[in-house]
């Protein structure tokens, strides 16, 4: 008795070790640890880069009102922009950074997805030959080589077509549109690409054609993707200065149609800092431009982000 | 209509948008080297500029941009593997990884002249970095990071599920499974990621004029000693790159050939971005059949 | 039976993990030595810049930042100043006159380089700067070669930008509309043309560009057009308008005939440097003011017949 109980006791001593040993951290194991960690650190520290941009605009962006005391209704629906003078009314700006970002938007997204539908689904070799090359090298044109195109190209184009003198949004809608265009279209591919084989088989076998395939079920399901290469674009339009300021006009006043001259954030942040002193209104001003177009890009954030939320819902189930 | 007839005429309105766009593309690829190429030599690919009229050869920044761009991507190309595999394997779906995703989706819409202002403020002047090719990597990698944790989180979730089961089922660790068979597989479309955001940085000059300058000081190309201050690796002197070079040669060159000059830069300019997209997809594909033994 | 599962699983991944792991560190340690890397970077520059302020002889380092029309005078008077001094670096950068004068007057750059007299810019306090007068530059009307216009009354000039005039017709030319370029709020260009043709009144609210650049192809290529530029950047695509009769030439200006026309400025802060100095003088020697300052359509600061004082008065030498 004594002795199996000696012996139990030895018995649940060595399984405790066992235990121990099984329980502890094989070096697979810390090594998933490490690579967590990693991660981990990575996403941390781009967290810390947004978090110290936005900190800077936003301590920046408030001192109008905070130490210049000008009020935020006032900077909002102003129309007068003359930031010398002490009248500093952003909405000529607002309204043109709105204006070309969904005119670019609007035009380049059937473009760019019609292009990803060839380069994907009608032919796929020569999307990935010539393509897809090409659609690259084009991001890496300078914009200030798109706005000097645009300028000897687009503007007396349009001079002719619409009249006036040329400048406007609706240049600026068409030099955007080839700008934003290559990130439109590779992302939209990416997504395209994303959608499982057996869908685009499933839909195949049951007999639609190409196209009912493409409409119903590849859009379909890519649809979330799709909007996040549009916001994309539509962001790249949003904080591009120095093509569209070359072609809109880049004058501060409230845009009456798409050929008169306007602005947009950008333009005018881009074209005033450098002339503006540290901590005076004229440059705190300039930095409330910049706060307005990062809280404007949150805010189109958010919007897609829900939709697309509401597309994954319906496609899911 | 029927079936077939509307699958006929979808067929043909996407042939015309991608003939517009090509046609579009065709133009502009057109419009540069013509009006630039014939500009382009020898002593022009490897000369020195004049400081006083922007004139005279682009060598220095021909290599300034090379060199930056390799800085760039060495900052940034493994911090955004990190936070790809973080965003694609660890993060739960919450509002918090929700959150995550918007804040680095603001950071890519920031105008490029903000980011560079930023690093100006921070890396130059409170650093006292000063304007250096080592400011201006940072503030590039700002733009670089969005984009391409974005693509590497995407490429890394396009791998179908079954690899990750698969690689799970076996006992391999999350990690590992990520790191030994997901990312292989994912690669060819992160290199395209790469590739994007490389020709992205080549182009940038907003951001670049505050941080790595606008001056580039002759350099000793037989100096490889990076902390030597002649020496064209050393991250501390200002570099001027190609994409500012034009920019300046366009709003302030005096030379009277700065038309000339700013054609010619910027066909080189793609040229070079074309030769970099040409040499990373050989890469890329070469990677690829190493790391899966595939054909 | 638990635990005896995971401890299952565990042998199984160390049997399999030997290669992946390897990779794992691998990519661990890129990361690391990275990391290591910025670190490394942080350290070396404070080490370096501290070697800059501890000058013998003539040493260290010199950083003149701002005003872009000055930038390529400086930059290339610069680069001979240091081919006679090796131990010296120097650096131009551009930025814009208010980033110059901004940036002095934080301690944060040697030489802030300006169009304007520090003076005329709120938020900086001019009697903390020393002012180095390096050239002058003299400025005139540009219009568009269709305009047909050669000479224009100082009051026409001054109703043009003010709106009141808006076709060439008035004024002796064609019959077109006026499409008014003008440079940014804030710009020092601006500021001297503003001073000389609207003395106080408000121009009227129209395009704005920020360069010389931008400006002479914008109105090279715009019928109609009409703005301003320094007289180097005169081309033979522009008509450079006389005023009541005078000319816009070098010995105009030195005189005061022609009244647009400002000093470029080199500003420091306390007592600069040896090397700063050093350079300061030889911006004002002879060898420069001589053959660089003139070779790049500058007017020598030695040939001026008057001095202009930070309120516009002209005095005989």
């Amino acid at each position: 008795m004594e002795q199996t109980n000696f012996q139990l006791k030895k018995q649940d001593a060595q399984s405790h070790e066992w235990d121990a040993r099984l329980h502890r951290a094989t070096r697979a194991t810390r090594k998933d640890w490490i690579g967590r960690g990693i991660s981990y650190l990575c996403i941390g520290v781009i967290i810390l880069v947004v978090a110290s941009m936005l900190w800077f605009i936003t301590s920046k962006g408030i001192a109008t009102f905070t130490q210049n005391h000008v009020s935020l209704w006032k900077f909002l629906s102003g129309t007068n922009w003359a930031p010398d003078q002490g009248n500093i009314g952003a909405l000529p700006m607002i309204v043109g950074s709105f204006a070309v970002t969904f005119a670019a938007a609007i035009v380049a997204t059937p473009f760019a997805v019609g292009t990803a539908i060839f380069m994907t689904e009608i032919s796929p070799n020569k999307g990935r030959k010539v393509l897809q090359p090409v659609i690259e090298l084009l991001v890496g044109i300078p914009s200030v080589v798109y706005g000097f195109i645009g300028l000897a190209v687009v503007v007396p184009f349009m001079r002719h077509l619409v009249g006036g003198s040329g400048f406007g949004i609706i240049s600026a809608t068409f030099v955007l549109f080839v700008m934003v265009l290559p990130t439109i279209t590779t992302m939209t591919v990416d997504s395209l690409r994303a959608v499982p084989r057996h869908y685009k088989e499933a839909s195949l076998a049951l007999g639609a054609t190409r196209w009912q395939t493409v409409s119903r079920v590849i859009l379909r399901s890519a649809t979330p993707g799709i909007l996040t290469a549009v916001i994309f674009g539509m962001a790249r339009a949003f904080g591009e200065a120095l093509a569209v300021q070359m072609v809109i006009g880049n004058a501060a006043i409230m845009p009456k149609n798409l050929i008169s001259p306007a602005s947009t954030l950008t333009s005018q942040l881009t074209t005033g800092i450098g002339d503006t002193i540290d901590g005076t209104l004229p440059n705190n001003a300039l930095w409330s431009l910049a706060l307005i177009l990062l809280l404007m890009s949150l805010f189109f954030n958010a919007l897609v982000r829900f939709i697309a939320k509401r597309g994954q819902l319906k496609n899911g189930r | 209509m029927d079936a077939k007839r509307k699958d006929f005429i979808a067929t043909v309105v996407i042939d015309l948008i991608v003939a517009a766009v090509v046609g579009i593309l065709v133009f502009l690829l057109a419009y540069i080297l013509i009006s630039g190429l014939p500009h382009v030599s020898w002593s022009f690919l490897t000369g020195t500029t004049d400081a006083f009229s922007g004139a005279g050869g682009i060598g220095v920044q021909l290599f300034n941009s090379f060199y930056l761009l390799v800085l760039t991507m060495l900052i940034s190309i493994p911090i955004s593997l990190g936070a790809g595999i973080y965003l694609a394997e660890y993060a739960k779906d919450n509002w918090r990884t929700s959150l995550i995703r918007s804040a680095i989706e603001v950071l890519s819409s920031l105008p490029s002249v903000v980011v560079g202002l930023f690093g100006f403020l921070l890396f130059v002047v409170k650093f006292k970095i000063g304007f250096s090719v080592i400011s201006g990597a940072i503030a590039l990698t700002f733009f670089n990071l969005p984009l391409l944790t974005r693509n590497i989180e995407e490429s890394l979730s396009a791998v179908p599920r079954n690899q990750r089961e698969a690689g799970l089922s076996l006992g391999l660790s999350k990690w590992k499974t990520e790191i030994g068979i997901i990312l292989p597989v994912a690669l060819p479309g992160i290199v395209t990621g790469i590739v994007l955001s490389a020709g992205r940085v080549f182009g940038e000059a907003a951001a670049l004029i505050y941080t790595a300058g606008q001056s580039a000081p002759v350099t000793n190309f037989s100096d490889w000693n990076p902390m030597d201050p002649a020496s064209p690796l050393n991250p501390f002197r200002p570099a001027e790159t190609l994409a500012v070079h034009i920019w300046k040669v366009n709003t302030e060159g005096l030379a009277s050939n700065a038309a000339q000059l700013s054609a010619a830069a910027s066909a080189v300019l793609i040229i070079a971005v074309l030769l970099f997209n040409l040499g990373a997809r050989v890469l890329g594909n070469f990677l690829y059949r190493r790391v899966t033994a595939s054909k | 039976m638990l635990s005896l599962r995971s401890g299952g699983s565990t042998i199984l991944k160390k049997r399999h993990g030997v290669t992946e792991m390897n990779k794992g560190s691998k990519l661990a340690m890129g990361i690391a030595a990275i990391s290591l890397l910025l670190v490394g970077c942080g350290k070396a520059t404070s080490s370096s810049s501290s070697k800059g302020s501890s000058s013998e002889a003539l040493s260290g380092k010199v950083t003149a930042v701002g005003s872009t029309a000055l930038q390529p005078l400086a930059a290339k008077a610069g680069a001979n100043f240091t081919a006679k001094n090796s131990k010296v670096t120097l650096t131009v950068q551009g930025g814009g006159s208010g980033t110059g004068l901004s940036q002095v007057q934080a301690g944060a750059v040697s030489i802030g380089d300006s169009d304007i007299f520090a003076e005329e810019k709120d938020g900086i306090k001019a009697d903390k700067l020393t002012d180095h007068k390096v050239a002058v530059v003299g400025m005139a009307p540009v219009v568009n070669k269709d305009a047909g216009i050669k000479n224009l009354k100082m009051a026409q000039l001054k109703q043009i930008f003010t709106g009141k005039i808006t076709n060439w017709k008035e004024v002796g030319g064609k019959d077109q509309k006026i499409v008014i370029i003008n440079r940014a709020q804030g710009s020092g260009t601006r500021a001297t043309f503003e001073n000389a043709v609207l003395k106080g009144t408000d121009a009227v609210k129209s395009q704005e560009q920020d360069s010389n650049g931008a400006v002479q192809k914008i109105v090279g290529s715009t019928p109609g057009a009409v703005s301003y530029l320094a007289f180097s950047y005169f081309t033979n695509k522009l008509q450079a308008v006389s005023i009541d009769g005078v000319t816009p030439t070098d010995n105009n200006v030195e005189t005061n005939k022609w009244k647009i026309w400002s000093y470029e400025h080199m500003y420091t802060k306390g007592t600069p440097d040896k090397a700063t100095t050093a350079f300061l003088k030889y911006m004002d020697s002879k060898t420069v003011q001589d053959s660089l300052v003139k070779d790049m359509g500058y007017i020598s600061i030695h040939d001026m017949k008057v001095s202009k004082d930070a309120k516009g008065a002209v005095t005989q030498n």
